[in-house]
């Protein structure tokens, strides 16, 4: 991708930027359609209508929103650390942006092909607990801070199951590139990660139960990650108004929204390169069947979306659906539940891959 | 279960003096009345006593019984001299299924009332809305504050426009400098 | 050295999501560990029983309606219930049974709202807003009737204000059908939910002398595992009539007394009123719902205090009449004003998070706090 661009243009920041503003409109566009999807999905399963008024099916209700956020006044209140105030929610979103450099959308458009990709995402998305930190603390509002100490334990704790699922996967494919990891589970579904991976024999399938559990833990940690209900405990808004951006409003509250949105897609996309296969069709190209080789990209990067969108539905869901844990309970089921269940199945992973 | 007769013989009995009466002319059930400085003792003997168990208290009303004489002030506003302010307890007894109210009344220049809070906790709040409204002193309330009204109103008001339940309670012009009468 | 430590004042309210309104509690915390709550009242005070001296006594009824305007039928029945029977006046049975199936109907409205902010407030937003279409139902039965969807000021002393619609009953009985299955929608929805039953199972747990002792009422006291109905400790109107039992919080998913209890009783609660309908809905009998309404109210001497099962607990009104057609003095029971007191013994020791959901179950209305 960057190569292609550098040939194109001969400059290497100008490549860099246009590269870079993929992953930009893909995170706005996300955004948008995941906010008016938030409303229709919700209103559909609360038996509502839902956005109707802005646009056929209220299409254009986020654009309009977007368009009245941006021209909101910048009211602050009196007694914030203005610096860290500014700073924070730039930080935030700059965690969750940065995360997409290494996401392979198809086998042509991938911002950095690093080898360390997969570690790239896990260390940059850290970024984030630091500036929902500094929002709580600097808003110097109660509400806020209680928000901000609760996220940053939530996500500092939830990281470490996300983590030891993603050792074993690395443990099974032998790389960190988020490409290849995608590249071992080509052609049709059944060589996911999920069904045991490419490679057949009897590993393959010892390894599906073991793969199952492993998913379903790595989705539950990321759903906290990004403090979607019913992790959202950082923004419980019936007990803490909003969480650490109570007090922000205008377009510093739009970049948290989009931050928000933003990590949700992130780690959808990383679940879905993970455990399905990435980019690659499960049920084999039309560009082959047909010859078109340049269709091939394409469809890569529609089976992506389709997958990221597939998990941000049931994320939606799941939200309408289930009431909001505690914060102790969020902790006891993190620690005494899922990182002794995902450390028995890293070390049977470990097992059965050296069968 | 017991009549509101039985318990006034049991009350006269135990208390003497301090029971002033029974006034049997009500549609509900007929109302004795205590002593207000003896309320506390015989609230407790009430709750405490195995035949009347009164273990709830079901309503406690401040009242103003505007029975003083009327005079008017410099500033030509009628107010009320003399005469008493009551209080109404309304009991109920959850195991024994009986009821029954007392009253007290109190003279309003210096209207002080024992405080039941320690026998009946619902009567905490109840007893902070009749000082609150009428002006009511609870001896040994542990929380004696205003409830309802603003914590601030006593700043920015008169004599008069105190306790708004008093009858003749005129509403002040000016609170924390919103224009009240409207 | 040992640090210096202070606990952290939260003012929550009076404009916050979960408060039912404008309640103010100050809480200290500790980390999240609540160590004393302070409600603070009064944001919503409009005086009502200043109001009630200055108005006669049928003028009264619609400012009864703003008390807790969630089930204004049952502020109207209680107060109307205080005046006869000061007056000493009989009203026609056919009002008996019609002021009977509003209330209850009521019930059921009033109730459907407390789960379903109680859900809410635990973060189950779906439940709340299919409990309002159910409410919908009731509330477009009683438009129909007297054209208020709210505050109804619908029973007058001594009658009815509209007689009642002739698709009344019909609807009625649909409603009592239709709702049925929605009960048990309820229940596998939101009551036996795992992580509904965690947040409110064990926590808030109210003992029952404790309960008595603050008169606390209604499913409040219920909740605490003891059967004290006012519709069958102290009958009214004709409550005596009708077969129905009272369900008390038995602690079926934690200790008696719960907020999980308290939740629950209302939700049986509800069966217990569609019972009352049922069996009240055939029996309605012919006759003017405003021949027993006096034409000038002026009651003789005296004191009344007349309480009624609400939806939140023991409605009194204390009268006492001096013999004009103005009220001398009107004082309300109110049940939530008596059920919050206990919101500072329940919350000691919880974290920031439960006090949403025992205030949740204790459902407070402002409009009858503040009166």
């Amino acid at each position: 991708m960057y190569q292609y661009f550098y040939d194109l243009t001969g400059n290497t920041i100008l490549a860099t930027l246009i590269v870079a503003v993929f992953p930009l409109v893909n995170v706005l566009i996300v955004a948008l359609i995941g906010v008016y999807l938030e409303r229709k999905v919700s209103a559909w399963i609360q038996d509502r209508v839902g956005p109707n008024r802005t646009g056929p099916f209220g299409l254009f209700q986020t654009v309009a929103d977007f368009v009245k956020m941006l021209q909101k006044e910048d009211a602050t209140a009196k007694d914030i650390d203005s610096k860290l105030y500014n700073i924070a929610p730039v930080l935030v979103f700059t965690g969750s942006f940065a995360a997409y450099a290494a996401i392979p959308f198809s086998s042509k458009l991938i911002g950095s092909e690093a080898e360390v990709g997969l570690f790239y995402v896990i260390a940059i998305s850290s970024l984030v607990v630091g500036g929902i930190l500094m929002a709580g603390w600097s808003s110097n509002n109660k509400y806020s801070l209680l928000g901000a100490m609760r996220s940053a334990a939530q996500i500092i704790s939830y990281e470490i199951p996300t983590a030891i699922i993603v050792l074993s996967i690395v443990m099974l494919t032998g790389t960190l590139s988020l490409d290849k990891i995608s590249n071992m589970q080509t052609a049709y579904f059944w060589n996911w990660n999920i069904f045991g991976g490419a490679e057949f024999g009897i590993a393959k399938f010892l390894l599906i139960p073991f793969m199952v559990v492993g998913f379903i833990i790595i989705f539950i940690s990321t759903l906290a990650e990004v403090n979607r209900t019913p992790f959202d405990i950082p923004e419980a808004e019936s007990e803490l108004v909003a969480g650490y951006f109570t007090v922000y409003c205008g377009m510093k509250w739009a970049m948290f929204m989009l931050s928000e949105y933003g990590n949700m897609f992130a780690v959808s996309a990383i679940v879905s390169i993970l455990f399905f296969g990435g980019y690659h069709s499960p049920i084999g190209y039309l560009g082959n069947s047909l010859g078109i080789e340049w269709l091939i990209p394409f469809e890569q990067a529609f089976w992506f979306l389709a997958k990221g969108w597939l998990f941000i539905l049931i994320q939606m869901w799941l939200r309408w659906t289930l009431p909001r844990l505690r914060v102790d309970q969020l902790m006891s089921l993190c620690w005494k539940y899922l990182i002794p269940y995902a450390f028995v199945n890293l070390i049977i992973i470990g097992v059965i891959s050296l069968l | 279960m017991k009549s509101a007769e039985e318990i006034f013989q049991i009350l006269k009995i135990e208390f003497g003096n301090s029971i002033l009466g029974l006034d049997k002319d009500t549609p509900t059930e007929p109302i004795i009345s205590v002593d207000p400085l003896q309320i506390h003792r015989v609230s407790k003997f009430l709750r405490d006593n195995p035949d009347l168990q009164f273990d709830s208290l079901m309503c406690l009303s401040g009242v103003d019984d505007a029975n003083g004489n009327k005079v008017k002030n410099a500033d030509g506003d009628e107010l009320i001299e003399g005469g008493t302010l009551s209080v109404y307890y309304n009991l109920h007894s959850v195991s024994l299924k009986h009821k029954i109210s007392l009253k007290v009344s109190t003279s309003r220049t210096e209207p002080k009332v024992e405080s039941v809070e320690n026998i009946w906790k619902s009567a905490n709040w109840h007893e902070r809305e009749a000082f609150d409204l009428l002006g009511i002193f609870f001896l040994n309330h542990p929380d004696l504050r205003r409830i309802l009204m603003p914590y601030d109103w006593d700043e920015f008001t008169t004599e008069v426009s105190r306790h708004p339940l008093k009858k003749d309670y005129k509403n002040p012009e000016f609170y924390q400098g919103m224009k009240v009468p409207y | 050295m040992a640090l210096k430590t202070e606990h952290m004042v939260l003012n929550m309210g009076p404009q916050h999501p979960s408060t039912h309104g404008v309640l103010r509690l100050e809480l200290e915390i500790e980390g999240e560990l609540v160590k004393k709550v302070t409600p603070h009242l009064g944001y919503l005070h409009r005086c009502f029983e200043k109001h009630a001296e200055a108005m006669q006594y049928n003028q009264v009824v619609p400012y009864t309606d703003r008390l807790d305007y969630l089930a204004a039928i049952g502020n109207n029945f209680g107060y109307a219930l205080a005046v006869e029977k000061l007056l000493g006046i009989e009203v026609p049975e056919r009002v008996e049974y019609i002021r009977v199936i509003m209330a209850e109907l009521q019930r059921i409205a009033s109730h459907l709202v407390a789960i379903g902010s109680n859900g809410a407030d635990i973060g189950a937003l779906t439940p709340f807003l299919y409990l309002f279409r159910d409410r919908e139902h009731i509330l477009s039965i009683i438009e129909e009737t007297c054209g208020a969807r709210m505050l109804y000021n619908y029973i007058w002393i001594g009658g009815l204000s509209h007689d009642i619609h002739p698709d009344f009953v019909r609807k009625t009985k649909e409603f009592c059908n239709y709702f049925k299955p929605t009960i048990v929608e309820l229940d596998n929805l939101l009551s036996y939910n795992k992580i509904f039953i965690e947040r409110t199972a064990n926590i808030g747990v109210l003992p029952v002398d404790t309960a008595i002792n603050f008169g606390s009422s209604g499913p409040t006291l219920r909740g605490s595992g003891i059967k004290f109905d006012l519709r069958r400790d102290d009958p009214y109107s004709i409550y005596d009539r009708f077969d129905f039992e009272i369900p008390v919080g038995k602690g079926l998913m934690g200790i008696v007394g719960d907020c999980w209890d308290r939740y629950y009783v209302r939700i049986r609660e509800m069966e217990q009123s569609l019972r009352i309908i049922e069996q009240a809905i055939d029996h309605i009998p012919e006759g003017d719902v405003q021949s027993a309404i006096p034409k000038r109210i002026k009651p003789p001497k005296g004191t009344v205090y007349k309480r009624v099962e609400n939806p939140r607990g023991e409605l009194g009104y204390f009268i006492i009449s001096d013999g004009t057609v103005n009220p001398f003095r009107v004082k309300v029971r109110a049940p939530s004003f008596v059920n919050l007191e206990v919101l500072g013994e329940l919350c000691k020791g919880y974290l920031v998070a439960d006090v949403i959901a025992i205030l949740g179950s204790i459902d407070i209305v402002l409009g009858e706090v503040d009166r």
